[in-house]
């Protein structure tokens, strides 16, 4: 079971940022929990300079941009 | 952790809602990277060229106006330039795009980290313009570079620069003003993010930050980018047109559409009265208007451009145009979270003393 944390304070982009990931989730079948964090200072003691920002479990992947649902699934395949 | 079925090898870096045109239009352009950006590159100018000629055939022959009325020519305004400033727009914004791959915030920090305030200043300022950067940001950057060390003054020159200095102000401005006044503009807008963030430094205002954010540890910040491939850069240039012009097209209309009825319909002159030169109290007034204004450039540039041509001054209007884009309401209230009042209204204070004084300055010069 893989963790994917979604960081973002709750824009626009951050939100449509979460749609992104449940798709995926839900496009490529894997088992995952989704957590999101939206408070700053948790955003900021996990390093994120840049939102909406990805991490699978733990491991910060994408910074700064929307995914698309293909570089999701890439990330968790 | 099962995989229940191996995606298919999209060879298409974007979603796949978007339709096959486009994921073979991207896979061709992968595999001739060279010859397809030199074809799209020729039809760009070719379009761009025929913008002009079109809109004044459109507006003559098949809507039957004439120029000389006030119709006619807010018409064929608005069907030149909205053309006009999202082709502009869109190759810009991809060029930039690729541009911005080089500079995440994390690598900007790291290029300011350790480095003496004033030259902080000037190269925080001047990597605003091309770090990437949104407003709901602000508050996670402002923490990863003053918790990495960086002083609060270059941190704020960084924070200045990057709203007000961004490829959509500056195409607008190059399309609609010419590229002098793009210029100009990214100069002084350059000086005031440098000298303000220097000011703020030097009055040594970090007991007015929040005090959580200084306890929170140094953290080695994650970098989540593996080198970049050119594909990707090239993608991720791609994904800002979609991104950015998709977002700013009906400002750009909304704009153009307002400036072209100012065009045909306001009297000559009628802006000269309380936006012209001699009107001393107009440059303060129009930045007192702009803070509480939040538009993005691509909605307040043309508006603007058509109040100059009504007899408003360039300098009035520059300071205006600063006060809506640099100081904006939604980020005063954001930055709150980690800044005191009080270092709020000496950050407003200060830059729109800056903008203050850029505007006296192109009204007295030019």
């Amino acid at each position: 079971m893989k963790t994917i944390t979604v960081y973002g304070p709750g824009c626009a982009r951050c939100k449509q940022t979460e749609e992104v990931v449940r798709k995926a989730i839900a496009a490529s079948g894997v088992e995952a929990e989704v957590v999101k964090v939206t408070e700053y200072q948790e955003i900021a003691m996990a390093g994120v300079m840049a939102t909406p920002a990805i991490a699978v479990d733990g491991q910060l992947k994408i910074a700064g941009k929307v995914p698309s649902v293909a570089d999701v699934q890439k990330l968790l395949s | 952790m099962k995989p229940v079925s191996e995606p298919v090898p999209e060879p298409s870096l974007g979603s796949a809602s978007q339709g096959t045109w486009r994921t073979s239009l991207t896979s061709l352009a992968q595999r001739y990277p060279l010859p397809i950006a030199g074809v799209l590159l020729a039809v760009w100018i070719l379009l761009y060229n025929t913008i002009e000629p079109l809109s004044r055939w459109l507006t003559t022959q098949m809507l039957g106006l004439s120029l000389d009325t006030h119709l006619g020519s807010a018409v064929q305004f608005f069907l030149y330039d909205v053309p006009k400033v999202l082709l502009l727009l869109t190759l810009i914004v991809f060029i930039v795009g690729i541009i911005r791959t080089f500079f995440t915030p994390a690598r900007t920090r790291q290029l300011l980290a350790g480095k003496s305030e004033s030259i902080g200043n000037v190269l925080a300022a001047m990597l605003g313009t091309v770090t990437p950067f949104c407003s709901c940001s602000a508050v996670p950057l402002f923490i990863g570079f003053v918790t990495a060390g960086i002083p609060l003054g270059v941190t704020f020159s960084f924070l200045i620069a990057a709203p007000m200095i961004n490829e959509v102000a500056l195409v607008l401005l190059w399309g609609l003003f010419g590229w002098q006044i793009a210029l100009l503009y990214l100069v002084t807008g350059l000086t005031i993010a440098i000298v303000a963030g220097w000011i703020i430094g030097r009055l040594k205002l970090e007991r007015y930050v929040e005090e959580w954010v200084y306890a929170i540890p140094a953290t080695g910040h994650a970098d989540p980018d593996a080198p970049l491939t050119w594909r990707e850069r090239v993608q991720a240039g791609w994904d800002a047109v979609g991104e950015i012009v998709g977002k700013v097209w009906p400002f750009v209309m909304i704009g153009i559409g307002i400036g072209a009825l100012i065009h045909g319909y306001v009297p000559e002159d009628f802006m000269a009265s309380f936006m012209g030169k001699d009107a001393w109290w107009s440059v303060p007034l129009a930045v007192l208007m702009g803070i509480p204004m939040y538009t993005n450039a691509a909605g307040i540039i043309p508006i603007v451009e058509a109040l100059m041509g009504k007899g408003a001054a360039l300098g009035t209007v520059l300071a205006f145009m600063m006060a809506v884009i640099a100081l904006s309401l939604p980020e005063m209230i954001i930055l709150r979270k980690v800044l005191k009042p009080r270092l709020i209204a000496i950050f407003v204070a200060i830059v729109g003393t800056g903008i203050l004084f850029v505007g006296y300055l192109f009204n007295l010069v030019i």
